[in-house]
């Protein structure tokens, strides 16, 4: 997962987890900062960039060439620059956990494909082959190209508008009334879930054995589960309240409009 | 679990979204009749668990750590078309705003994951749960078995998906444009982690979770044991009979198998040893296989490994009966004989373990 970190340690099971909750907050909270500063992205209209950001992913799944999956990933570096999102946040956290995720995954390839012969290291039975680099390089710069290109979008869009452009794709209405609430309720529940996990932290003393660990974690989650649970009767009731009859209404129309 | 972008062709990522769309189209229809009940506000906050739940890394027995999906949970509590919506929309939350799978691999990953997994845990839950009360141990252990069941059947998903990109979509130099390891490396690479790890942390989250609400909210866990109760009022009635037809349906299938003999040729892939120096069975091969000959001789791994074990009923023709018809109609009704036997016994073990 995104922003995770994986790490060992006595007790770590609880740090990691609260790591992982902040790291998610924390790319929310960027990308809804970022989607209102000025910049070229953020003033073009949502359907716009949804568009253009499926062409480009489209285009980098379909060539066979490395250079063109390069020219697409320098394209979303140029339009990150042009829309103030800070490189260097876009460098140290996304690239590089997909560097490494997909880095792992491809490594074995270079090795394992059959072709000529690059470069064999001493004192190993393996050999780099060039398909082999070729392959590895595609899956690599494919997934990162794709990052990039969608981290573009959420951090230049407000979320909503990214759901509610899905409309344009003849998504059902109600898929993307769904998208939203439960997009509303993470961001809830990851506070609710960073809160709990803090709160225990902050009751633990010494070092947890491995059983205590597992028995926390599966308690949280029944813990969070209750509150979902509690939470969606709560929202039904309000949904009721406000006159809810199961139509759906979504409010700001998009209008493309000429700069 | 989560395939990435670039890991699949795009013919097979629209394949896959293809795959989806009437699961997603019925799925969509029953919540739109049921839009102005609770179950919308339902959806969205289980799905929203679910993402949550991604990210609680469990310390596993044996020094790893492995994080739930949530199928299992959802899909007993929310039944197989409600959590299919749920754990998607969690798919696609997290493949658009939290780059985790890739935007073209959405169709692929609801597929493994939301649909499939669904489906597996209803099949799996309601076949162990049976029409035990919903307060019995057997459930709790149904659910979790049932979301070890899901995470697997998906993770093997997902493992052949990988696995024929290498077959299927290179370039004019033979150099894989996508997913490079054939099936004989993507197999045991998603299984050795999801048959131990993950399928270990969807097994303690779904049995665990289930014996919380028997506790505090029993009344959630009806939808999926609903049908079981209406079984036992209407008597043996419909159940029985949908069994019987079932019964009807093996039997048939038994007295025809002894049309299998009538197939030409070898299956693909299922050769023995000695299949390699027979030049008629060689030609059988290259003709299945695109014309590439098969190697002089057989590869020293399967020729060492196939002592390993004989079979019993070897080439369902057990060599003391004289008739093949009669041999292959024979293996059928003992393999079918087993299966039966093994599954009798399992919900006896469950009976027991509900009482």
């Amino acid at each position: 997962m995104t922003g995770h970190h994986h790490g060992r340690g006595r007790g770590g099971f609880i740090e990691h987890t609260i790591e992982g909750l902040h790291a998610a907050m924390d790319q929310a909270l960027y990308a809804e900062h970022n989607a209102s500063a000025g910049g070229l992205l953020q003033r073009l209209d949502p359907r716009v960039k949804v568009a253009a950001l499926f062409a480009f992913i489209l285009v980098s799944a379909v060539t066979a060439k490395l250079w063109v999956v390069a020219a697409v990933l320098l394209v979303a570096i140029i339009l990150a620059a042009l829309s103030s999102i800070s490189l260097w946040v876009l460098a140290t956290r996304f690239w590089l956990t997909t560097l490494t995720l997909s880095g792992a995954l491809a490594l074995p390839a270079v090795f394992l494909t059959p072709g000529t012969v690059i470069y064999r290291l001493p004192g190993l039975e393996l050999a780099a082959t060039a398909p082999g680099l070729r392959t590895a390089g595609l899956l690599v710069l494919r997934a990162e190209t794709a990052a990039a290109l969608a981290l573009v979008l959420v951090f230049t869009t407000p979320w909503p508008h990214v759901l509610k452009a899905l409309r344009m794709f003849r998504v059902p209405v109600v898929f993307v009334v769904i998208l939203g609430m439960t997009c509303r309720y993470i961001l809830l529940m990851l506070e609710t879930a960073h809160e709990m996990f803090e709160s225990r932290k902050s009751r633990t003393v010494g070092a947890l054995t491995r059983g205590e660990q597992r028995r926390i974690a599966i308690l949280s989650t029944g813990v969070l589960l209750s509150r979902t649970l509690q939470l969606s009767n709560e929202v039904y009731l309000a949904m009721q309240a406000r006159g809810f009859r199961g139509e759906v209404f979504i409010l700001d129309d998009f209008r493309a409009k000429g700069r | 679990m989560h395939i990435p972008d670039g890991y699949l062709s795009p013919s097979s990522c629209a394949a896959l979204y293809a795959g989806s769309a009437p699961f997603w189209y019925i799925a969509l229809g029953r919540v739109k009749k049921a839009l102005h009940t609770r179950l919308v506000p339902l959806i969205s906050l289980f799905s929203a668990f679910c993402f949550l739940i991604m990210m609680f890394n469990l310390p596993l027995p044996g020094g790893t750590t492995g994080h739930a999906v949530g199928i299992g949970l959802a899909t007993v509590v929310l039944g197989p078309w409600a959590a299919m919506l749920a754990v998607s929309v969690a798919l696609v939350i997290q493949a658009l705003f939290f780059g985790d799978g890739g935007i073209t691999a959405i169709g692929a990953n609801c597929f493994n994951m939301a649909i499939v997994g669904s489906l597996v845990t209803y099949v799996c839950y309601r076949a162990m749960a049976g029409r035990s009360p919903i307060a019995s141990f057997r459930r709790v252990v149904a659910a979790g078995l049932a979301g070890y069941m899901a995470i697997n059947v998906s993770a093997l998903l997902a493992a052949i998906e990988f696995g024929i990109q290498p077959l299927l979509f290179r370039d004019a130099l033979g150099t894989p444009l996508y997913c490079p390891y054939p099936l004989s490396v993507s197999i045991p690479a998603m299984m050795i982690g999801h048959l131990t790890i993950a399928g270990m942390a969807e097994l303690i989250v779904s049995a665990g979770l289930v014996a919380l609400l028997q506790q505090s909210d029993p009344s959630l866990l009806k939808a999926t044991a609903g049908a079981a109760t209406a079984l036992r009022e209407t008597g043996t009635g419909t159940g029985t009979r949908r069994l019987q037809s079932l019964w009807a349906g093996l039997c048939t299938l038994m007295i025809l198998t002894p049309l299998g003999i009538l197939a030409v040729g070898t299956a693909w892939g299922e050769w023995v040893a000695s299949d390699f120096s027979n030049p008629a069975i060689r030609q059988q091969i290259a003709g299945a296989s695109l014309q590439e000959a098969a190697p002089e001789h057989a590869p020293k791994g399967l020729e060492q490994l196939s002592h390993v074990w004989t079979a019993p009923f070897s080439h369902y023709a057990p060599p003391y009966i004289r008739s093949a018809t009669f041999g292959y109609f024979l293996s059928a009704m003992f393999g079918a004989g087993l299966i039966i036997l093994a599954c009798v016994s399992m919900g006896q073990f469950m009976r027991g373990l509900g009482q």
